[in-house]
């Protein structure tokens, strides 16, 4: 581990020895010792990191806590996702009531759990078509190119009314997003270039809208002048760009997690109660933690966290990752350790979609797109598996989000 | 067992309405929590706490009402 002084480098490179769904080792030794400890980070400045579950929960729930960019202090995740999000800043990085709560409430009904729901079947036949597509073309496949990205992107564009859009595009301008490797302009030049498609799309929903999430926001926000056009498409561009490359890392590194526990993969393809497939989703969000590059927020007051003071205007980073391993939740003596893959495991109150005010929106959404996908995929293809070995799967070791960049399959 | 919503402090994400669709719902036009009913019988308690301890804004609090 790279030392500076007390402080460890965060983040930590995962470890190329050991699992590619573990997370690295030091963030467990820094749970189950002190908790919470200084890390270093891109800038120099060194904030605190917080790894175990009942913690996670207590901060992101504490009133002295803020996910506000703005604030002095807040520990960017890099220079280039400080310039995207300042250029396109939102609720999403925003507190209180009419910064955070009030514009969230006029996108969480297009996401509540029955409206869902009632997607299945939809959601059931893009997977189809998707699985379709694959079968008739050549192997190996690339999981994530055919099935992968096109069901949340398909499902996104659908739900915000822009069917039309080019999906290729916004998937690379998204990757752009969540790249290490972007600079600053990178990020800003493909926030700019989403931002005018979204403002068009309102601009056109406007004049004709449709039954669609875009035409409410248009009808309902923009025509009477309750939000500006730019706020709204900051909205559009949030929802597009979270709401598809999160959901086909999961389903990616999902199928990699499950095609090398055999065991599981059967409990969930022979199943015929849906309750199993559901809480086999909520064990892979935990087990997986696909934002593994931690949650950022700034203390605007002091507060105790773990025996230790965290005071006003110190950066705090909550490690999700270790915090869904954590023994103290996850340990009931009937399953495997929390370092397993147990698909019967009782483990819905994962961090997986963070916790707060700020959780994730789109859950409901992914929780059904994941449940259709898995209990999907092993039934029609009972013959998948991986067509390189696992260790050479090209992992998302370089993002901010984790998965993999390529997952050839054959059958 | 007497269930309290806060109104004010939900998110809509809808964890409650997974855990105990008996008892919760969100409303059509802000996904905001809609308390189906307030004194569920006892054998939804389990799902409740499920409900309470999952829900990310602290909205839902419980009030233990003598057997
Ligand atoms: C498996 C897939 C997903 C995972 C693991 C995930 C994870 C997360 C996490 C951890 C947060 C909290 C961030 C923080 O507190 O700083 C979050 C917030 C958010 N997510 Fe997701 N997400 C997923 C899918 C989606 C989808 C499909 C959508 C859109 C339709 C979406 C939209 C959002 C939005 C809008 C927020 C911000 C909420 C707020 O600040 O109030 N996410 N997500
Ligand atoms: S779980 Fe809590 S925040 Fe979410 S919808 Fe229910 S009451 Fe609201």
């Amino acid at each position: 581990m790279l030392h500076t002084g007390d402080a460890p480098a965060y983040p930590m490179p995962r470890d190329a020895a050991r699992c590619p769904f573990d997370p690295p080792a030091e963030l467990a030794e820094i749970r189950d010792t002190d908790g919470i400890r200084r890390v270093q980070i891109w800038d120099g400045s060194r904030p605190w990191l917080v790894t175990r579950h009942a913690d996670i929960r207590a901060v992101l729930s504490h009133p002295a806590i803020s996910a506000d960019i703005d604030n002095e202090g807040y520990p960017h995740q890099s220079a280039a996702i400080r310039a995207r999000r300042s250029r396109a800043k939102t609720f999403f990085t925003a507190d209180g009531v009419e910064e955070h709560d009030e514009p969230r409430r006029v996108l969480a009904r297009e996401f509540t759990a029955k409206r869902m729901q009632s997607l299945r079947e939809v959601i059931q036949g893009v997977t189809d078509r998707a699985i379709d597509e694959m079968l008739a073309g050549e192997k190996p496949a690339d999981l994530v190119e055919k099935l992968a990205l096109p069901v949340p992107t398909v499902m996104i564009c659908d739900l915000l009314g822009a069917p039309d859009v080019d999906h290729a595009r916004v998937q690379d301008l998204t990757k752009v997003f969540v790249a290490a490797s972007s600079t600053p302009a990178d990020t800003t030049a493909a926030a700019e270039e989403l931002l005018d498609l979204i403002g068009g799309l309102l601009d056109e929903k406007a004049q004709a809208p449709g039954d669609d999430l875009l035409s409410r926001l248009a009808t309902e926000q923009l025509v009477p002048g309750l939000r500006t056009r730019e706020e709204l498409s900051r909205m559009g561009l949030l929802l597009l760009t979270a709401g598809h490359e999160t959901s086909a890392n999961m389903i990616a590194l999902g199928t990699a997690a499950l095609l090398t526990n055999p065991d599981q993969l059967a409990l969930i393809r022979d199943a015929e109660d849906p309750a199993v497939a559901a809480g086999a989703v909520e064990e892979l969000l935990r087990y997986l933690t696909i934002v593994h590059s931690g949650l950022r927020r700034v203390a605007i007051e002091d507060l105790e966290v773990a025996g230790t003071t965290i005071r006003r205007g110190e950066g705090v980073i909550l490690a999700l990752g270790p915090g869904n391993r954590d023994a103290a939740a996850f340990a009931d003596g009937e399953h495997a350790g929390p370092d397993s893959l147990d698909i019967t495991r009782p483990a819905r109150h994962h961090l997986a979609f963070g916790f707060g005010v700020h959780q994730c929106l789109g859950q409901q959404l992914a929780r059904v797109e994941l449940q259709v996908v898995f209990s999907t995929l092993f039934r029609r293809i009972p013959t998948l598996a991986l067509a390189q070995p696992l260790t050479d799967v090209p992992f998302k070791t370089d993002m901010s989000i984790y998965g993999a960049h390529e997952l050839l399959v054959t059958w | 067992m007497k269930i309290h919503i806060d109104e004010d402090r939900c998110v809509g994400g809808g964890q409650c309405v997974l855990a105990a669709p008996e008892v919760f719902d969100q409303r059509d036009d802000d996904g905001i929590v809609v308390l189906l009913q307030e004194q569920p019988a006892d054998d939804l308690d389990h799902q409740v706490r499920e409900a309470a301890l999952l829900c990310p804004a602290l909205a839902i609090t419980l009030e233990e009402t003598a057997p």
